[in-house]
């Protein structure tokens, strides 16, 4: 199987769009390194803005660069995005409407060993509450490649979260993303694992064990926070009768409170939610953070059986 | 090319008008910034009516400059300006701040033609201001881009933020304006968050900083031409204002930051600012 970082097909993705689009400029704050905007700086100098460890800055004159035609990306860690610079965000972008994309990475708990001043389990739900701001977070290198297409095709404030390390690639060139649809890789008979980045190969791998077991959990990939696919979870709801969600986030706010809005407005069924429990997060490796936090593919089969317990 | 008598004169009866409209539309509204409006009305009349190019049939246009209203507070005079220049009628002046109105509290770009961005939170303009300038140095476009500030808004971290970008992409396409008038809604600036020396600070922040009297119309036109001549570097004018510029009832009267004149207030600021071009 292979395995790419998101970051790693954003940076691609960039150069792509910068060969095809005259207008796309980016910039960063001081680590385009880790972000990957390096690439594209080093292939289109004079469209590449260094903005310093400044990042309210970074946003506001992204905002500027789109009053001006420009289709700018900035990019810096989640945790300074949508932290340091929320406010900017919401007065400079979501407020007037700019057409500004803002890809940030190392989000979540698997920056691992930066420990949990720089892990990012708010980010969703902060863009997520804005008003004009679709927010999309790709479960792999080809979705990213795609998605990145994708908001640079649609006219207004994005979000787009991407992480550090590499994760099995999961889709084939016969994947089509699309802003707002959620993908089904299968239905199932039991339970459905709604799940969005690099959980989604968490939830897969649940799946393949809860076989043994012989319970059928359906898998979709909810790679579009906002606006959510509510007729995708009604129909898994009304399916399966019973969901988990999987997220490398808070389980408030983000995919988890997205779900739970659409099931008790929509489709109440027993819902069980997988991700950071109202705590902050701490060093450590991928694997070891997984589990520590109860979000390991073993935690999302538990959770299908604890959800089929809850299920009449 | 230096500003003519007949243009001084004409700005000076601008700018008179221009406060009386402001004056007109906070006391039928009731709620407003009137203090930051009148100081920086004579700014903003130099830059509608002298300086600036834009077409106000067709506000994308192109080839405009581009005016932050950083400050976003003194609304009430970007919509009197925007009215004078034929972007909106002055009748819909009378519409500030009720449920529906395109006048919104604060700048709002999304209904108001004309607004660049929306603004209000300060210290936020400097920064979207340099993204215009960049964009346009990118097209090796000659757009000229302004922004003006409080003296107070100088205590956002932000501001600085923007002032060193500014001068690392040698902005010389940008005029930053700061209405130094000394106060803000708690009190005197030098008490509440003291920023002087403004012009020390800009300097050393690699700005071009040119010192104004910020109601004398010569100086002011002349500042922004010089502005224009600038290379290789942004141009920060430090306009020094009286806050409440107009009228005896509201100059240096720090409760007018938020205020808006009572009835009887406004017919005698009225009476003052008939009496003041009656004698110039």
């Amino acid at each position: 199987m292979t395995k790419i970082a998101t970051r790693d097909a954003y940076g691609d993705a960039l150069v792509i769009l910068g060969k095809k689009r005259k207008d796309v400029v980016v910039l960063d704050a001081d680590l385009s390194g880790s972000t990957k905007t390096g690439k594209f700086a080093k292939a289109f100098p004079e469209r590449f803005f260094n903005i310093g460890i400044a990042e309210q800055d970074m946003i506001g004159t992204a905002a500027g660069l789109s009053i001006a035609g420009k289709l700018p990306f900035a990019s810096t860690f989640a945790v300074f995005a949508t932290g340091r610079a929320w406010e900017q965000v919401r007065q400079s972008v979501c407020y007037p409407n700019l057409n500004v994309k803002i890809v940030a990475s190392h989000a979540g708990i698997t920056v691992g060993e930066d420990g949990g001043s720089h892990q990012s389990v708010e980010d969703i739900a902060l863009m997520r509450v804005l008003p004009n701001m679709t927010v999309i977070v790709p479960a792999d290198g080809p979705e990213t490649l795609q998605a990145i297409e994708a908001v640079a095709e649609l006219k207004g404030p994005c979000y787009v979260r991407v992480g550090r390390n590499k994760v099995p690639t999961l889709f084939g060139d016969d994947y089509a993303f699309k802003i707002g649809k959620a993908h089904v890789f299968s239905t199932g008979r039991d339970a459905a694992i709604i799940a969005t980045g690099l959980m989604v190969a968490e939830a897969l791998s649940a799946r393949d064990i809860l076989k043994h077991e012989g319970i059928d959990a359906g898998v979709i990939n909810m790679s579009t926070i906002k606006p959510i696919d509510a007729a995708a979870i009604i129909a898994a709801a009304k399916h399966c009768g019973a969901i988990v969600t999987a997220e490398e986030h808070s389980i408030m706010g983000g995919l988890g409170g997205a779900v739970a809005e659409v099931l008790a407005e929509s489709a109440p069924v027993p819902l069980v939610r997988i991700g950071v429990k109202d705590t902050f997060g701490t060093s450590g490796d991928q694997e070891g953070l997984l589990k520590h936090y109860g979000m390991s593919a073993d935690d999302i089969s538990s959770a299908v059986k604890e959800v089929l317990r809850k299920k009449k | 090319m230096a500003v003519t008598e007949d243009q001084l004169k004409a700005l000076k009866e601008k700018a008179r008008k221009v406060r009386i409209d402001i004056l007109k539309m906070l006391t039928d509204c009731g709620s407003g910034h009137t203090g930051g409006s009148l100081s920086s009305a004579d700014i903003a009349t130099a830059l509608y009516f002298y300086k600036m190019k834009y077409d106000a049939k067709k506000p994308d246009w192109e080839g405009r400059d581009h005016f932050i209203l950083s400050k976003g507070h003194a609304a009430p005079l970007l919509y009197t300006v925007l009215a004078h220049a034929g972007f909106i009628e002055r009748a819909e002046l009378c519409t500030l701040r009720k449920l529906g109105s395109r006048l919104q509290g604060h700048p709002d770009s999304k209904y108001l033609p004309g607004v660049e961005i929306s603004t209000g939170s300060l210290g936020q303009g400097l920064s979207v201001a340099n993204g215009i300038a960049l964009g346009r140095k990118l097209d090796s476009a000659t757009n000229r881009v302004y922004a003006l500030l409080g003296d107070g808004e100088l205590q956002e971290g932000q501001v600085w933020e923007a002032a060193m970008t500014a001068a690392h992409y040698k902005l010389d396409n940008l005029c930053a304006l700061v209405d130094n008038n000394g106060l803000q809604i708690d009190g005197p600036v030098s008490k509440v968050m003291g920023v002087e020396p403004i012009t020390d600070k800009w300097r050393a922040f690699g700005w071009e900083v040119i010192d104004v009297d910020g109601h004398d119309m010569a100086q002011l036109t002349a500042a922004l031409d010089k502005a224009e001549t600038v290379k290789g570097k942004p141009t920060m004018i430090v306009c020094r204002t009286v806050k409440g510029k107009g009228s005896k009832v509201f100059e240096g009267k720090v409760e007018f930051h938020g205020t808006t004149p009572s009835k009887e207030e406004y017919e005698t600021a009225l009476k003052e600012l008939a009496e003041e071009t009656l004698c110039k």
